[in-house]
């Protein structure tokens, strides 16, 4: 098996795309999968749909729009160049806020079910014995929903590895900026380099099958509420 | 409306005693008629004792408990606990800031930490210490000193609940709540837990509102009796008025039955009984020793062993005109006839005598009724086939 440095460097920067992501999501989701597991508003419906939609849409639909809202006359384009950050497609973070919408349900499910899982009993328990809404948080629903929030990120950071339509319709290929593993194998395969196409993508099975093993393996170890993700 | 407004005034005076829990509420789910439930509550408190709250399922009992804790939102009232308000007009005091203990249905826990762990959660965020000796008896009064290591999911329904129940107690509350703390469990379980909730009142200080649909447990625990009927409270008061009076639907047909508050006098060894004496007269009962006095200290055992509260169904009195003294039944008082009401079943009525100061109810059939020409204000001699100790 042999790895370019050119090789090296895709995975170097899908991982850190991955973490980047994931880190990302954990924090703006959190508080969306909380909002959704709670709320009795009309507005949950649409939201829940708006927020699986990356499930069932083509990447590349997906990575059009997103294309044109962070380009020059886009919405996200005005803000970004108002911020002085110019404009994100074909960007390292033109690709982080793309894969971010585009992770977004792997994300925000699990940590709803088990938010919900959870139910308001031990918030109600906690509230008469004095712990305030932060307090709360931390104390019951971070420990009660830990097993949600880890198929979160064992999610969120296999499929944002796994991802390549959307990284090609926004990232493009440019070496150590936005040329991930998924796009790397495509250039080998298009350059007919069927040897390091090999070598990367034995790298990804093995990685994925790997994830999947662990998410599965600690699902059946604990069989806790908001596991049953992905099954 | 003349009504609320009346209620409103009532709320805004000052209101004389500081102790207690004085609430006000009113609130409505659903606006068709047919999933349509409302409070309209108003109720004085007392700030001592166990102060039960009865009624069928869906009367409101568990939504006025959540009202005073403040889980329920969007509802309108004034509530005062202890001379502190924590609603009002302008006023809603979150229930993290309420110095309030709740014991649900269901305990509860919080499962991810140990028996340990959840009191440890109660006394962190408790606004005083709690010192060891305060750890100490609510652990033993609760019996929970081996299980403090284990987690929730490896305790039994009732070991489950003493640890709420502790919990609770551990945040030292002014008020406590406890709602139905014994429908989720086996009759076995409630037998097991009954004497725990006993000495809860005798060892702590604490006002409770204990709310049950199980007459059993209200006579065995409360002192003050609140009633509640579709949202409304249909009376409320001392547990022995309240259970003597025969215009209640306190129970079902052979449940209802008045409570006196008995003195022990005598024992008598050879014949295993034991003599009472209430305000009115004296009864023989069964002797019975509380099984339960080993746990207590002296002056509580002297205490348990010399009061007594007594239950006598209404259909074990019968009335006669004249005393009986070839008749094995034991307990012959002479009484009055203080009001006749219907039962629910067409050929029954329920009597309610007053004997010197103290009452007690009878189960009798409108025939009998006609042929001892019995009426109000008539006096009876009054059997007593069998009564029960309740407490």
């Amino acid at each position: 098996m042999s790895l370019s440095d050119g090789d090296m460097a895709t995975i170097w920067l899908t991982l850190r795309l991955a973490t980047t992501v994931t880190v990302l999501l954990l924090i703006f989701a959190t508080p969306l999968a909380w909002w959704l597991a709670r709320t009795t508003s009309w507005f949950k419906g649409p939201l829940s749909a708006i927020v699986a939609l990356p499930l069932v849409l083509p990447p590349t639909v997906l990575g059009f729009y997103l294309l044109l809202a962070m380009g020059p006359n886009g919405v996200i384009g005005h803000f970004t160049q108002a911020l002085g950050l110019g404009t994100l497609p074909f960007t390292f973070w033109g690709l982080v806020v793309a894969s971010m919408v585009y992770s977004m349900p792997f994300v925000v499910q699990p940590i709803q079910n088990a938010i919900e899982a959870i139910g308001n009993r031990p918030l109600e328990a906690a509230a008469t014995l004095g712990a305030g809404p932060i307090d709360r948080f931390f104390t019951v629903v971070l420990p009660l929903a830990k097993p949600g929030f880890m198929t979160a990120t064992i999610l969120g950071f296999a499929h944002t590895v796994g991802e390549f339509g959307i990284v090609l319709m926004i990232g493009g290929s440019i070496p150590g900026e936005t040329r991930v593993v998924s796009v790397q194998i495509y250039d080998h395969v298009e350059a007919l380099e069927y040897a390091q196409a090999h070598s990367l993508s034995g790298i990804m099975i093995v990685f994925s099958f790997l994830v999947l093993l662990m998410l599965y393996t600690f699902q059946r170890k604990r069989k806790a509420v908001g596991m049953t993700y992905g099954r | 409306m003349v009504d609320s407004a009346n209620k409103k005034d009532r709320a805004d005076k000052p209101v004389l005693s500081a102790q207690g829990v004085q609430a006000r509420f009113c609130l409505s789910y659903g606006q068709s008629t047919k999933s349509s439930f409302g409070l309209d509550i108003d109720i004085d408190i007392p700030g001592q004792g166990i102060t039960a709250i009865f009624g069928e399922s869906g009367s409101g009992k568990t939504s006025l408990l959540r009202c005073i804790a403040g889980l329920e939102k969007h509802v309108s009232g004034s509530l005062r606990v202890n001379g502190i308000v924590w609603q009002n007009t302008s006023v809603f005091v979150p229930t993290h800031k309420r110095s309030l203990g709740y014991v649900f249905q269901e305990a509860s826990l919080f499962e991810h930490l140990t028996t340990m762990g959840n009191l440890r959660y109660a006394i962190k965020r408790c606004k005083q210490t709690v010192n060891p000796e305060l750890f100490n008896q609510v652990v033993s009064v609760m019996g929970i000193e081996s299980i403090l290591a284990q987690f929730p999911q490896q305790l039994s329904g009732g070991e489950r609940q003493r640890v709420a129940i502790a919990r609770a107690l551990l945040s030292q509350p002014k008020l406590l709540l406890m709602d139905e703390p014994l429908a989720s469990l086996d009759t076995a379980r409630k037998l097991e837990i009954l004497p725990y909730l006993e000495r809860l009142r005798s060892s702590f200080n604490i006002p409770i509102l204990y709310v049950s649909h199980a007459i059993d447990e209200i006579v065995r625990l409360a002192d003050h009796t609140v009633i509640m009927r579709k949202g409304k409270v249909i009376a409320q008061g001392g547990i022995t008025e309240l259970f003597s009076r025969a215009d209640l639907p306190l129970g079902v047909n052979n449940e209802v039955g008045a409570i006196l508050e008995c003195k022990v006098v005598q024992r008598d060894k050879q014949w295993h009984l034991m003599r009472v004496a209430f305000d009115g007269g004296e009864l023989w009962l069964p002797n019975v020793e509380n099984k339960q006095s080993h746990s207590l200290n002296n002056t509580q055992r002297n205490k348990q062993r010399n009061t007594q509260r007594i239950r006598v169904l209404a259909s074990d009195v019968s009335l006669t005109l004249k005393p009986h003294t070839d008749s094995s039944i034991l307990n012959v008082l002479s009484g009055q006839i203080a009001e006749i009401n219907n039962d629910k079943d067409p050929a029954m009525s329920l009597v309610r005598l007053k004997v010197g100061e103290s009452y007690l109810l009878a189960r009798l059939t409108h025939k009998s009724l006609q042929n001892l020409a019995l009426k109000v204000g008539k006096n009876v001699w009054i059997q007593i086939k069998s009564a029960a100790i309740v407490r």
